[in-house]
């Protein structure tokens, strides 16, 4: 028994509707949860006021759009390596997740910025690193759309993200060359004590893990779709050849 | 390789418009600017640096299209991946023509757009060196593009989207060194910064450009 049994999609399948109904009702908790804990359950900040509870979009958000980047790089790498046809169709499947997720960390942290720094964008190095993923993740859903083949648009999907992953790093170093740095250093870690104050950590906590497990949950669905489609096209395909 | 890129650059400069083409658009940019934000000297100073870099860019970006897609219809790219000579090879061979053709012209010229943008004296030098070093990673970068896109009909837009992103530390590197130069700031950090960019443009993004043909005329 190995996790490259999964590369097979009836096994894959089956343990997706498996895990599926935990990860939609945990990910339906932890936000539910995590939420109202964080609007109506924490003071407001003695500085930023009610506002600092955007965070609690804001940054689960933040963490699956990165995130979701990394788990297409390492879908990506499987398939070149591998072929696994799942492999490519998950990296497929969570881009336009990652998308909605970077344009909500964009939007909300635009509402956020208004009134704090009085401006809704500026180029700082966070913001524009993310605008940069913005476009990496248009990019990359755009070639998926624009290849009819599948698995040439597997391949050179692939290679983009790759390239890209090195780029995205690289514009992220380079970016900081606008040293202005409005934005707030992390506010979580496992190694340093700067973490957020108490009382909201708990909350936040519990939504990253709800969106987690959100993505976790839309992935699989949405990759079973994918699967659904590949095999429709293959039965089409069949078809016109008897017929 | 040498006479491929003879070839190549034969196609470019009897072709018509290829080679001239970028080098118009960065004229029209360059003329364009001023009437855009206003005459003042010292507003135009000031943005000169960052515009001559832009204008580049996109003078560099209006010329991929053409990179491999001629080559990929008349069957060109073909006979070259079944060439003894890898595809890898070829390719940077193909990013090279595509900078003699389009990158250095660029940066020869820079100098005499930068005087329409009223570019501080001290600022010329700095301004070409970080052309010089920054536009192979452009061509480097392009013929990755170009390769990602080649299979696909009407890719030009698309190529554009993908290269965008990858194009944005090449820039923010060289405009940085060329705003540098011209306020008489050092330029070391950003300078050493686009030469190791383009270093590991010119020496990795080949193998990716050969990979994603090979996938493409597979």
């Amino acid at each position: 028994m190995s996790i490259w049994e999964y590369a097979n999609p009836v096994r894959f399948l089956a343990l997706s509707a498996k895990v599926q109904p935990y990860a939609w009702g945990l990910a339906a908790v932890g936000i539910v949860v995590g939420l109202v804990w964080g609007f109506f359950g924490t003071p407001d900040d003695f500085r930023q006021g009610s506002t600092v509870k955007i965070i609690y979009l804001h940054v689960p958000s933040a963490w699956i759009a990165i995130n979701a980047w990394i788990m297409m790089l390492v879908a990506s790498l499987i398939w070149l390596v591998r072929r696994h046809h799942v492999s490519a169709l998950a990296a497929k499947a969570a881009a336009p997740v990652g998308l909605v997720m970077t344009v909500i960390g964009l939007l909300t942290g635009a509402i956020w910025g208004q009134p704090m720094w009085g401006t809704w964008w500026a180029w700082d190095p966070r913001l524009t690193s993310f605008l940069i993923l913005f476009l990496f993740y248009l990019g990359y859903i755009a070639l998926w759309a624009a290849i009819d083949d599948p698995d040439t648009a597997a391949d050179l999907t692939s290679v983009l993200c790759l390239v890209g992953s090195v780029f995205a790093l690289m514009s992220r170093y380079a970016v900081l060359f606008w040293s202005q740095g409005l934005h707030q250093g992390a506010s979580l870690s496992l190694d340093k004590e700067e973490n957020i104050s108490d009382v909201f950590w708990l909350p936040l906590v519990i939504c990253i893990a709800g969106f987690t497990l959100l993505f976790l949950a839309l992935v699989l669905y949405r990759t079973g779709t994918e699967i659904a489609l590949r095999r429709a096209r293959a039965l089409t395909a069949r078809q016109e050849r008897v017929a | 390789m040498i006479a491929l890129l003879v070839r190549d650059l034969r196609l470019a400069l009897r072709a018509g418009g290829g080679f001239g083409l970028g080098l118009a658009f960065f004229l029209i940019l360059t003329v364009l600017v001023p009437f855009s934000v206003g005459p003042q000297s010292t507003l135009l100073s000031t943005i000169a640096p960052g515009v001559l870099w832009l204008g580049a860019l996109l003078a560099c970006l209006l010329s991929l299209d053409r990179l491999l897609a001629l080559d990929y219809e008349d069957g060109t790219l073909d006979v070259l991946a079944t060439a003894p000579l890898p595809l890898e090879a070829a390719l940077a061979v193909k990013g090279v023509a595509h900078w003699i053709t389009t990158g250095l012209p660029l940066v020869v010229a820079a100098p005499a757009l930068g005087v329409l943008l009223n570019l501080p004296a001290q600022g010329y030098g700095w301004l070409v060196v970080s052309l010089a070093l920054g536009t192979p990673a452009l061509s480097m970068i392009g013929t990755f593009g170009a390769a990602l896109t080649v299979g696909i009909k009407r890719g030009g837009l698309l190529l554009s989207l993908l290269v965008l992103p990858l194009y944005v530390p090449t820039l923010i590197f060289g405009a940085e060194a060329a705003r540098r130069g011209a306020v008489g700031m050092s330029v070391e950090t950003p300078l050493i910064l686009l030469a190791g960019i383009s270093l590991g443009c010119v020496a990795l993004l080949p193998f990716a450009a050969a990979a994603a043909l090979r996938m493409t005329i597979r």
